[in-house]
């Protein structure tokens, strides 16, 4: 299988890359990791007239930890964020996601930005960045704005970018307290897109929820963040009882559909699962973290 | 056409490509190296496995011009000469292989794995190789084909005990 024809330019600045966008983005298309754009071209699912390829742009692989919080360049990989230790203790929930996200051979080139901008309902990243309250910037010639994760998913497949635009980086706010965060995903085999996917961000002052940030995979038409579950815990204990109806509000805010991965009730009711499982986990790594 | 220098195996290529020209196909019909193979076409198997700066990528889902100023190697660069790598005696003395297709993909994954971790366990060749997909052999032998190439590896870095078998 073969793409159809396309201009190819590779920009060396992000001047030259928002130039090109500006004059002709409505018939490009960004390549980032092209683990997913590659094989939209080869299936003709997508026939851009202009590739616009990010890999020449100097620094927009970095991964900053920065007053607390994180910043991860557009073209941070999947592999990049498995690998970097820094990662193990204040952003577990982006190390431990990492190893999910496909299989080893599309994790050394596909990117986290590149993931967010398919905005693929069961892409995992997308419900990370929810889970942790990220934000994403955005550049065009008109200049930068920062979209919150939380208003980036439009629909499937449709993130909140101009054609024009170009995503640069992702920012992690520091977390509140002490913290902690865990990803549970439910596949049929070894790299498999998520049949239910989970992220879970919780942070603890004074033995109370300061904020729980809860993503949800492939059960929506875009990532979403189950708000209410998460709100519910704020300023609780994390009790048994508080663990369980959290668990039951996400289940309510997930609207998952029958397809080969399962029936909707089940994927319902594997979020319930998951939440309660992943919650449970982190208040016993909190506690075993204090002893 | 865009006009790309990429160093295969050592030796240095400036090829005029399309755009649209997947790297698979440029090292198999412009390079003639047809030990890169390609399974399933649609980013699911591994077969067409290459290293990118020794680190194992799908080279059905990238781009030849992507490649432009990189080193690539593929199954034909694992030997030495006449002298085989590590990871081919394993397959070749524990029969890591049937019909030999997954094969380049599967010896390039275990080459890349011990260059970042010569001592690995089970487990971590499992993962490793989760990438790559095998028809025939059921996995089992080329986990120990890639476990026996780690103690060829370091059976090969350990100097000769002094008044040892020469
Ligand atoms: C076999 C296989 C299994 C997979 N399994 C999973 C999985 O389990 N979970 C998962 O989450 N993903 C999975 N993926 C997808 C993978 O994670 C991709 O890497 C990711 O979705 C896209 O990242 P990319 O860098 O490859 O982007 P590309 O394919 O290059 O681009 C994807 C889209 O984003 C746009 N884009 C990319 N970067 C930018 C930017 N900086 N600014 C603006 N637009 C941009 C592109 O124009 C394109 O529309 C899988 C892919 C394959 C091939
Ligand atoms: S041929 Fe490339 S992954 Fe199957
Ligand atoms: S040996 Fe036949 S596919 Fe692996």
């Amino acid at each position: 299988m073969f793409p159809g024809s396309f201009d190819y330019r590779a920009p060396t600045t992000l001047d030259e890359a928002t130039t090109v966008l500006s004059e002709r983005g409505e018939e490009a298309k960004v390549l980032a990791g092209g683990q997913s754009l590659i094989p939209l071209l080869k299936l003709r699912l997508a026939s851009p007239a202009l590739l616009v390829d990010i890999g020449r742009i100097p620094g927009l692989d970095r991964i900053e930890l920065r007053d607390g919080g994180l910043t991860i360049g557009a073209r941070v990989r999947h592999a990049d964020l498995e690998r970097d230790r820094r990662l193990a203790t204040t952003f577990a929930l982006l190390a431990e996601t990492a190893p999910w996200v496909s299989d080893p051979l599309v994790r050394n080139l596909g990117t986290v930005g590149g993931s967010l901008c398919h905005a693929d309902p069961a892409g995992d990243w997308g419900s990370v960045m929810l889970a942790l309250g990220a934000e994403l910037v955005l550049r065009s010639r008109a200049g930068e704005r920062v979209v919150q994760a939380s208003s980036f998913f439009v629909a499937p497949f449709e993130p909140a970018l101009r054609p024009d635009e170009l995503l640069t980086e992702i920012r992690i706010p520091a977390p509140r307290g002490r913290s902690a965060g865990t990803y549970l995903k439910l596949e049929r085999k070894v790299g498999d897109f998520a049949t239910v996917g989970v992220a879970l961000q919780l942070e603890m002052t004074d033995g109370h929820v300061a904020r729980c940030g809860i993503g949800l995979t492939a059960v929506a038409p875009t990532n979403r963040e189950a708000t209410e579950a998460g709100a519910a815990l704020v300023g609780k204990e994390l009790t048994d009882e508080a663990i369980a109806k959290a668990a039951q509000l996400a289940a309510a805010a997930a609207d998952p559909r029958d397809d080969i991965r399962g029936p909707a009730d089940y994927k319902r009711d594997v979020v319930r699962v998951f939440v309660q499982r992943g919650l449970r986990t982190l208040r016993r790594s909190l506690e075993e973290a204090r002893s | 056409m865009s006009a790309i220098t990429v160093t295969v195996n050592g030796i240095e290529h400036r090829l005029e490509v399309e755009p649209r020209v997947l790297l698979v196909d440029m090292i198999r019909t412009r390079l003639g190296l047809t030990g890169t193979h390609i399974g399933c076409d649609t980013s699911n198997c591994g077969a067409c496995t290459v290293l990118l700066e020794g680190e194992p990528v799908k080279s059905c889902t990238m781009l030849a011009v992507q490649a432009d100023g990189r080193r690539l190697t593929t199954v034909e660069g694992l030997a030495r000469g006449s002298e085989l790598h590590p990871v081919q005696v394993g397959f070749h003395e524990e029969h890591g292989l049937q019909c030999g297709f997954c094969t380049p993909g599967m010896m390039l994954v275990a080459a890349a794995l011990l260059e970042r971790n010569p001592n690995p366990t089970p487990e971590q060749i499992r993962w490793a190789i989760s990438g790559n997909l095998c028809r025939c052999t059921g996995y089992v032998n080329i986990v120990k084909a890639i476990q026996h190439a780690a103690r060829l590896r370091a059976d090969a870095a350990q100097p000769v005990a002094a008044g040892g078998a020469s």
